[in-house]
């Protein structure tokens, strides 16, 4: 078996990704998030138009009818369903958007309607915030007992990686934050310290074993044993989540497209992030007691 | 029996339970009164994937006023009695923490209606034969269930001293009548006068049961104490929408799964066989477990349950890549197969340990969808756990130990 040279440049790949995260947080401190309406308020709107039609006109057709605020974006697999975004709107003005759009499109039909108040999603927003809080500590505290305290850390951070990644996609690519996005958050964390765990799990097996070796050369063989399972699981998790992106709807695509990223990214930094941390903090240990 | 046959029977029994497994989830059987019904009957399917209405009610105390427990309760019966007279199918009205009320109509379509008639503050009136409003909502302070002296369930209601006064004048005049009791234009209970109440604490008799008596309590408790429900949330799904979002779900499923389990095949021969064969018990076992709790399907439970199929071969990956490394050291194929489950065993407890202890949490401090995530991650664990290494386990080991492989190259060392 091959044994890779992983964390020979483990800068490097620490590197990559300070880079993508920076990106990410300097379109946030430009642009800013695009928060969706879970968390401003607003309402859904999901036409079928049941033809084909120019989105440039449903465009001037929603403006005509004085709203502000909207995103508009052609949906469904014959691009004939129109998706609108509005700040909120009255009964009544909705009730115009769909009579408006009847006249241009006779046979249009409203297939989903959501009027969301920004409290729920807030709400929701800061229970998963806590919620990830705990559970962190709970993870830090479980594996700090199974293993030691710099596995612990080194494999919350990479779990921080992750959701600061897969953040910086919504920032980069200016994706709507709703509630979808906390349910990526949420089954990242879940995936990725899995990842992690298995790896580390080597290490600690390797360790009793490699009295001599250091702990990068501990960790490039740890890695390199697991590499086959790590890539394996990656790929049967996202041969399920594509297949779902292509084929699940429109309803899904932006969180099994979030998923895609938050997975990759998880797989990522099992290998990059979460052992040359790990080796750094030890080997900064190892250094202080010879 | 000789330890050849034994094995063949062990894995005979454990295709077998599953046999029956899937032929109950799919067509459902009756034994000895029993009934299993068929998981594509038994399991409910969100708004999200059948279309209606879903409205979000949050109450909204009025100045100095307190949401209790019991106004909550009575905004909910209030509600359903709303619903009741909609004649909706199957609706969903649950309390969501302390001050919230989902109510999910499917099959609705006038959202506008439902919300309404949801939405509208509870009014209670006391009304003559003649319709003359005698008390309204307002003068009622007390209403509740009790027995009477022969034993008999009554309502007995209290007034206050302004109710008690109208109330005195109007059982006068209105003696061996009816007064009706309307709570939002709706008569729910119409009891005749049958002596002049003047000390503002009257009964309601005639009551068929205690049960009875308490539901009628309640609801002028409600109608007495009405809470202002504000509407957090709506939403409005077309029937043909969630069709749609069922069969393309459904179609991504299907080939994500056969993707994974040609991948499972191709990479690791037999075993993969038996992973993928686990596979199948998983995503039967988890379906039949998401009905038997009475779960709800939404779309994006859907979503979980497919990303949770990719994942649950985690630990069989984790094994067949221990068991290949076994044999590449020269072990027997029998001491590889014990090894490999031996030696994978720690690292599947420690890292699905680490995971539920995130879904526990989640599941304790978490409300709504938060929670119903937790619930499926665990149980797509802990079913995982028993599917990947228990079922593979037996058949593989038994498959091992009655020679019925030998060559190592099915292992795809």
């Amino acid at each position: 078996m091959k044994t890779y040279k992983i964390m020979e440049r483990k800068y490097i790949w620490i590197g990559i990704s300070l880079i993508v995260i920076s990106l990410g947080f300097v379109f946030m401190a430009f642009r800013g998030l695009n928060w969706g309406i879970d968390f401003t308020g607003g309402n859904i709107l999901h036409f079928d138009l049941n033809q084909s039609y120019d989105l440039a006109r449903a465009r001037a057709i929603l403006e005509k009818l004085d709203i502000k605020e909207f995103e508009a974006k052609k949906a469904g697999d014959d691009q004939q369903e129109l998706i609108i975004r509005t700040v909120e709107l009255s009964k009544d003005l909705q009730a115009k958007v769909q009579e408006a759009l009847r006249q241009e499109w006779p046979e249009t039909e409203l297939v989903r309607a959501e009027t969301i108040d920004a409290v729920i999603g807030k709400e929701l927003q800061r229970q998963a915030i806590i919620a990830l809080i705990i559970a962190n500590i709970g993870m830090l505290i479980y594996i700090t007992f199974r293993f030691e305290l710099y596995s612990a850390i080194a494999a919350v951070i990479a779990l921080v990686h992750d959701v600061l990644v897969v953040v910086s996609f919504y920032a980069i690519f200016n994706v709507p934050v709703d509630s979808t996005f906390i349910a990526v958050i949420l089954t990242l964390v879940g995936y990725s310290i899995n990842d992690t765990i298995v790896i580390f799990d080597r290490i600690r097996e390797n360790l009793r074993v490699m009295n001599k070796a250091s702990f990068d050369e501990v960790a490039n063989l740890s890695i390199s044993q697991s590499l086959s399972r790590t890539i394996n699981t990656s790929l049967t998790t996202l041969l399920t989540i594509t297949a779902l992106y292509f084929l699940g709807g429109e309803t899904i695509k932006d969180f099994t497209l979030a998923l895609i990223v938050g997975i990759s990214a998880g797989t990522y930094s099992s290998i990059f992030i979460a052992s040359p941390l790990w080796s750094i903090l030890r080997g900064k240990t190892q250094a202080a007691k010879a | 029996m000789n330890s050849k046959t034994k094995s063949l029977l062990k894995i005979a029994a454990v295709i077998f339970a599953a046999a029956v497994l899937a032929y109950a989830a799919l067509y459902g059987f009756q034994i000895a009164g029993y009934k299993i019904i068929p998981i594509k009957d038994a399991i409910k399917l969100g708004l999200d994937l059948r279309g209606g209405v879903s409205i979000l009610l949050e109450a909204k105390p009025k100045a100095g006023e307190k949401i209790t427990d019991d106004k909550m309760t009575g905004a909910e019966k209030v509600i359903r009695n709303r619903i009741d007279q909609l004649g909706v199918a199957e609706p969903l009205i649950v309390r969501q923490g302390d001050s919230r009320i989902l109510v999910e109509l499917p099959g609705v379509k006038d959202a506008e209606r439902a919300q309404e008639l949801i939405g509208k503050t509870a009014s209670l009136q006391f009304i003559s034969a003649d319709n003359e409003v005698i008390l309204t909502g307002e003068n009622v302070v007390d209403a509740k269930a009790v027995y009477g002296e022969q034993n008999e369930p009554l309502v007995s209601l209290k007034f206050d001293s302004e109710g008690a006064k109208k109330f005195a004048v109007a059982t006068e005049k209105y003696l061996e009548q009816p007064i009706a009791i309307m709570l939002d234009d709706q008569i729910i209970s119409a009891p005749t006068v049958k002596t002049i109440i003047t000390n503002g604490e009257a009964v309601i008799t005639n009551m068929p049961s205690i049960e009875y008596a308490a539901e009628l309590a309640a609801l002028i408790r409600a109608g007495a104490l009405p809470v202002d429900l504000e509407q957090r949330q709506v939403t409005t799904v077309g029937p043909t929408l969630g069709a749609d979002s069922i069969d393309k779900s459904l179609k991504a499923g299907t080939i994500g799964v056969a993707l994974v389990l040609v991948f499972m095949l191709f990479f690791y021969r037999l075993p993969g066989l038996v992973a993928d064969f686990a596979l199948l018990v998983y995503i039967l076992m988890v379906l039949t477990i998401f009905s038997g709790i009475g779960a709800t399907l939404t779309l994006p439970g859907i979503a979980g349950f497919i990303l949770s199929i990719g994942i649950a071969v985690d630990a069989n990956v984790l094994i067949f890549e221990r068991i290949k490394e076994e044999l590449r050291n020269g072990k027997s194929l029998r001491a590889a197969v014990d090894a490999g489950f031996h030696r994978a065993l720690t690292t599947i407890i420690d890292s699905n340990i680490t995971t539920i202890i995130a879904a526990v949490v989640l599941l304790y401090f978490g409300t709504g969808p938060v929670k119903g995530f937790a619930v499926t991650l665990i149980i797509g664990i802990a079913v995982s756990m028993f599917t990947a290494i228990t079922v593979t386990r037996v058949i593989l080991a038994n498959l091992v130990s009655a020679r019925l492989i030998t060559n190592k190259k099915l292992f795809g060392a």
